[in-house]
Parts: structure tokens; sequence; C-alpha cells
């Protein structure tokens, strides 16, 4: 019995499976294959070279700092636009003043609210980069426009020219521009939680603080694991954000440097594809070990409501 | 759960998401354009025509052309036009012409394959390294091109109506010349006539002039200079040959051949510190290091600053917001002072929009042939009308009204006379002169980030670096 089931499930799944081998694993494969190849990229000819990419990556201090922003951004994206987004979707659906006829409510207006937020996410990514670089612009852009205008003049600082601020430039405009969509999501989740549990909760004498993380944040923790994942591969990726926006792209001074970005200009610009597959790997190798970490942390017991 | 405890509904969808994130992230894409094929593919290249006075390069007439333009500051129109003087040339071959600017993505998967088109303009953000191109043997010489007739007259070799240097800016390490500039590019410090006479100021011949400029300009609340922050691989337009006019061209070729302690050179460090003291004395634009290009042009044309360092395309670049009496111009660098090796007038003049016959395209006479009309007077007239930039060809200008920033660009050539310089490490170490002395050096620099002694040393190690790194070709003057 339990046998026949593999072997169903196996029937259903051999045309997509065949798809995914061909398209995903066997460029992998290659990949792989090339990463330990001198291949330019710009021609069929090329040799195998063993571990020299490896060597040569071990010691690439660019590659290095790639991998620190990429693991930064692991942290800090998902924290922030998660964060963000549940408080504000337990704003919109239970953060209110408590009205009559209703045990929870949210914000007043909150139905627009949740349009607004949502609006970023119909922008491609490729025009939201572009307006906020032109945001960001220190000559004529609307924040340092903002902050003269507020009589800030002595501090206008140059955004994306600043080594020190480019990185968090760029975080910024991420976020910003995926909130929306996990308010969205998230509310979506709180409106399935049953009322009672707040009523209840609430009679007892409980905060909104205490309700949050009491009742919201357990029976959520599906979605928001969901979300971390998705918000994972944003951080891993982000190469839209830092070939429309940065300096140089990537910099200045490297600083806003990403494996992806990395990978792309030894590819086509510097017409070293079998590095640039080397980097691929190690990309390859960051994103497993995130995964691995996420199904690791996200096992937990599942509340049945 | 329910009875199906190992299939879980959710526990599958977590799986697969797993498996999801492991795939997205962009290694796949690689392989996309994998290897293969592409090996010996001459004998797929179309048979060639019979050789007459009017066809010198024997191009088969009925044959094929594959063109593709880089869509950028010049546009495509100038190419269509000499494709349609080529079909009256050949009625019976098929042109096709494609224009576009992500060059590299589109051309690598169809050189890998075999089949790339017979006449490319490798030019732009996304152009494919030249190096590796000739490195790995990828490109047809274009010496037959240079010694067929050229259009205008028959007794004369294409070869002998181009302007100088450009030949030699095609060849790598042997005879063959494998990339034929088609415009010709004036680098320099440009400027509004218009804006300086505001300030009864001229063009400041001296590096103390220029001070004295952006000071008179600093108290009527102007900056003196700006540049591409974003792209600091501008500065180098008038910080090299300024370079090369204080030490003279050894101290700049040292640099391109990568030679050791290259950057130590006082010229260096002199120039470095002249265009520092800008910084110093707060004569850069407010926000220049979070400029765009095309930002800081429109900057220049709101006349919020003086100088910018930028070549001879950015008169049709930024026509649009270019004001009408502007007036623009290009200077060539000040004299830092009295001990400088080269006279006042020492410019960098260059070859621009590398075009490129591949070694294993269908139909290599067509797209020499296709180059040998471009470089003809009519078409370099066309070009020159169209997008106000001067090419290759050693005239075309005559009787034509040219605007104001071309026809600086001619007298600063004249003026100039012998005294052209042509640093070269732009097009032979594009990630050494770009993202590392540029943005990585020269960006931090004129932002204050670095003072010059600590830029030098940077730069120095950058180049170190470049001349130990066995996977990129080396290239030296001759």
């Amino acid at each position: 019995m339990q046998h026949g089931k593999y072997r169903f499930i196996a029937g259903f799944l051999l045309v997509p499976l065949a798809v995914y081998g061909i398209f995903v694993i066997s460029p992998f494969v290659q990949a792989i294959y090339y990463s330990f190849t001198n291949w330019t990229g710009l021609s069929g000819d090329f040799r195998v070279t063993g571990l020299e990419n490896y060597q040569r990556l071990w010691h690439d201090e660019v590659f290095w700092k790639a991998v620190g922003h990429n693991v930064l951004l692991l942290l800090l994206l998902p924290l922030l636009t998660l964060g963000l987004g549940l408080f504000f979707a337990f704003m919109l659906n239970v953060g209110g003043r408590r009205r009559k006829n209703a045990a929870v409510a949210g914000v007043r207006g909150s139905g627009v609210y949740k349009i607004i937020y949502f609006f970023p996410q119909v922008l491609s990514l490729a025009i939201v980069a572009l307006l906020f670089q032109f945001a960001y612009n220190p000559n004529s852009g609307a924040i340092n426009s903002f902050l003269s205008a507020i009589g800030l003049d002595s501090v206008k600082p140059d955004w994306l020219g600043d080594p020190k601020l480019a990185l968090w430039c760029v975080t910024a405009v991420m976020v910003w521009s995926n909130v929306g969509f996990y308010v969205v999501l998230f509310s979506a989740g709180m409106a399935s939680i049953p009322k009672d549990f707040y009523e209840a909760a609430l009679l007892d004498g409980a905060n909104r603080l205490q309700t949050f993380f009491r009742i919201t944040l357990p029976l959520l923790w599906d979605t928001v694991q969901t979300g971390w994942v998705y918000m994972g591969i944003m951080a891993l990726d982000g190469f839209a954000f830092i070939q429309i926006m940065t300096m140089g792209p990537g910099g200045p001074d490297y600083s806003t440097e990403l494996l992806s970005y990395y990978l792309y200009t030894k590819a086509f610009r510097d017409g070293q594809a079998g590095y640039a597959t080397t980097v691929g790997v190690a990309l390859l190798i960051v994103t497993m070990i995130f995964a691995g970490i996420v199904m690791k942390l996200g096992r937990r017991e599942r509340l049945e409501f | 759960m329910g009875s199906t405890p190992e299939f879980g509904r959710r526990e599958l969808i977590r799986r697969a998401a797993a498996l999801g994130v492991a795939a997205v992230p962009a290694m796949g894409l690689l392989s996309a354009c994998a290897s293969g094929g592409g090996d010996d593919s001459d004998n797929k290249q179309v048979s060639k025509g019979t050789k007459s006075a009017k066809n010198p390069l024997a191009v088969n007439e009925k044959a094929a052309l594959d063109v593709v333009i880089f869509d950028g500051g010049f546009g495509q129109q100038y190419a269509k036009d000499a494709e349609a003087e080529y079909k009256r040339a050949y009625p019976s071959a098929e042109v096709k012409h494609s224009a576009t600017q992500d060059i590299a993505p589109q051309l690598q998967p169809r050189f890998n394959g075999g089949t790339p088109p017979d006449l490319i303009d490798n030019s732009g953000a996304k152009q494919m390294d030249m190096g590796t191109l000739v490195g790995q043997n990828q490109l047809t010489d274009l010496n037959a091109l240079l010694d067929a007739p050229s259009v205008d007259d028959p007794g004369k070799k294409v070869r002998d109506t181009l302007r100088p240097g450009v030949v030699e800016m095609g060849q790598f390490d042997g005879d063959q010349t494998w990339i034929l500039y088609y415009a010709y590019t004036v680098y320099g410090v440009w400027y509004s006539k218009t804006n300086l006479a505001k300030l009864d100021a001229q063009y400041p011949e001296t590096w103390d002039e220029m001070l004295k400029v952006c000071e008179a300009a600093k108290k009527k609340g102007i900056a003196g200079w700006t540049y591409a922050g974003k792209y600091p691989y501008y500065i180098p337009f008038s910080l090299y040959p300024f370079i090369g006019k204080i030490g003279g061209v050894e101290v700049l070729n040292r640099i391109d051949n990568l030679e050791p302690n290259a950057w130590k050179d006082p010229a260096v460090k002199a120039a470095f510190e002249a265009y520092y003291e800008l910084y110093r004395k707060g004569y850069i634009l407010q926000g220049t290091p979070g400029l765009d290009h095309i930002q800081s042009q429109t900057a220049w044309n709101e006349g919020k600053a003086l100088f910018i360092p930028n070549g001879s395309w950015v008169e049709n670049e930024s026509k649009k917001t270019t004001p009408k009496d502007f007036r623009m111009a290009v200077g060539a660098p000040s004299s830092l002072d009295k001990n400088d090796k080269l006279p006042f007038g020492t410019l960098w003049a260059s070859g621009g929009e590398p075009f490129i016959v591949p070694r294993h395209a269908k139909n290599p006479q067509g797209g020499m042939e296709l180059l040998r009309i471009m470089l003809g007077r009519k078409s370099s007239q066309n070009f020159i009308k169209a997008v106000s930039s001067l090419t290759s060809f050693n005239g075309g200008t005559e009787g034509l009204v040219l605007p104001p920033g071309l026809a600086s660009c001619q007298e600063a050539l004249d003026k100039a006379g012998k005294n052209v310089l042509n640093p070269r490490l732009q097009d032979w170490y594009v990630a050494l002169e770009k993202e590392k002395i540029g943005v990585g050096a020269l960006g931090e620099m004129m932002a204050g980030r670095l003072t010059p002694d600590e830029a030098i040393k940077k730069i120095q190690k950058f180049a170190d670096d470049t001349a130990r790194d066995s996977s990129v070709k080396k290239y030296k003057h001759k």
C-alpha cells in the first residue's frame, strides 16, 4: 500500500520532473562542471583547470565582501520586512480601538491603508529602483530637497554615493517595495484566526502586546515562515536594485557588491564565465546553508485550530 | 493531522519551497549559454564574389549581411543609412539590421554557438571584453579592409584616409588589426563659453587660473566642477591627459603597461593633488558623488557647475538639456606649472565605437565592405551631421556648419597637433579601469574619503594585482 502511493505520486510528477530535470538540474550540473574550467563565455574552447578558480575565489577580497553583504541582507531583510509587515497587519486588523459589536478591529481607515501598502508591489522592481535613484539624488532628489525645506541644509548626505550609507539605502528600498505584500499576506492569515480567541484574551485582561505575542504570532507562524523563505530569496538575489541604483554599479568602493552582481560582471563584462560559475557555486552553497537553517528552525509544533 | 502523515500537504509544499529556494538564485542562468559547437565553422562561410574595382574585397553579391549596432549615444540611424548604401551597391543582398544596448547578453550565445553576426558595434556598458575576444581568436583581421582602396579615391588605401592612431588602437600584440574604431572622441574638460563669460573668464590655461575661476564661481554660489559620481571613471577623461601633460607620455605608457610603481610617478601625485584641491576648497558641486552621468551633465547644463570631465559624445547626449546659448566647448588640461613636459593643448583623443568582424561570421567580406562604405566621405559626413561627433575618417567636416561642441573639438585637435595622447587602460583592462581605479579610488578621492597618497597606494595595489592575475590577458605599448 505504502509502496503504491509513491509510485502513484511519481506517475503524476513524471512530466514536471522531466522538465525540472532538463531546465533546472542539468544546468546546475553543467555550471558546476564549468566552474572547474577557464571558459571565457565567448568561444567554445576551454580547458579544465581543476581547483584554480576556487583557489582564486578564496583569495578574492571582492568576493568575500559580496558574501558579507549577502549574509547581512539575509539576516536583516527578512527581519525588517516581516517585522514591519506583521506590525502593520496587526494594526490594520487587530490593533484598533475596540468598537461596538466587534471584539477586535483595525485602526480607522484600515481598508484604505491596505490598498496603499500594496501599491509598491504593483510596480516592477526596475521602476522602483529607478524612482529611488532619483529620490536619492543628493543634488536635486526628493529626500535632500525635503531636508533643505525643513532647514537641514547642512546635513545633506550623498546617500548612494557614500559607502557607509549605500547598502542601507538599497536595503531600505528593498524593504519598502516588499513590505506591502506581507501586510496583505499576514492580513489574510490574521483574518482566519477565530475572533473568539481575541475575545477570550481580552476578557482575561490581555493587552495588545500580549495578544500579539500569545495569539497572533503563534497562529500565523506558518505564513511567517513562508515569508521568511521568500525574503531570503530576495536577499540572495537583489541584482536589479544593485544594477540599477548603485554607484559603479556595485559601489562606491564595493560597498554594495552582491554575489549575483559580481557573478554577472565576471561573466558578461570580463569574459570569465568559468570563474563566474565558481561564484555561482558559492552562491548555491550559501543558499543551501540558508535553506537548511530555515528548515531546521521552522520545525515546530503545529497548532491546530 | 489526518491520515497521511508522510505526505501532509503543507509538508509537501514546504519541501517544494525548499527546493525552490535552492533553484531561484541566478546560478542557472549562466549555463543557458552553455558552450558547444562553434569549433570549426569556417566551412559555413559564404563563397567569395568576384573581385573588381568596385568590389575590391570580393563580396558575394547575393549573400545576406547581418549587422548588430550598439544603440547608445550615437543611435543607429547612421548605420541604417550606410546599409542603404550597401544595398544600392549589392541590390540582391539582404541586410539584416538589429540594434541593442545589450551587446554581450545577446551576442555571447551566438559566439558560443558559432553563428555570430558579420559586423558588430561592440560598444557600451555591456560590451564584450575585447582582450578575451582577441585572445580566443574570435575576430577577423581587418588589414584586408585597410589595404583596400577607399570608396572615394581608388588610388588611396582606406588605411591612409584614417585619423592618426586609429589603426594602432585596433591592434593588440601583432600586426593584425582586430578592431576598427569608427567614432573619433575628444576627451577633456568640457565647459560653456557663455557661463564662463558671465564670470568675465575664459578657459583657464593654467591650474592657478583654474582655481581662481572656481573661487570666483564659488562666490556666486556656482560650483567649479562636477562629474559622473556614479561612474567615476569619467574623471580620467581629463585627469589622464593632465598626468601625461605634466610627466610626458612615458608616464601614461608605464601605467598602461602595468609596470611596478608606475603610479608612484611624481606627475601622478601632482595631478592627483591638484584635483584633490578642488574637493578641499569646496569647488565640487554638492552631491556630485551621488550623481550619474546624465544627472551631472544636466546640472552642468543648468549652470550649477562650470567644468565637467567628459568625451565628445556629451554634445549629442545632453542635447535636450543644453540651453540654446550654452556654447559648449572642450578644453585641454590646464598647465600645472612651467615644468610640464608637454605644452598646453595636449589632448586625449582616440577612437570610440569599436567595430569588429567575427572570425566565424558567415559573410566577413560583407561586414568589411559595410565598414569601407561607412569610412567613406559621404557616410562620415552623414554621421558628423546626425550625431555631432567626428569619425575616424580624416575629414568630412569641410563645408559643414558644425555645432559648437564639435567645432571646438576640431579646434582643439588642430591646436594639439602631434600632442595627442591615448591612454589605453579603459580598453585593455576594463575591470581595473572602471571598477577598481574609477569607483574604488578616484571616486573615493574626489568625494574626500581618500587622500591623494592613499588613492595612489590603492591604485598601485590594484594595478599590481591585475599584473599578477593570470586570467587577464596583458598588453604592452610598442
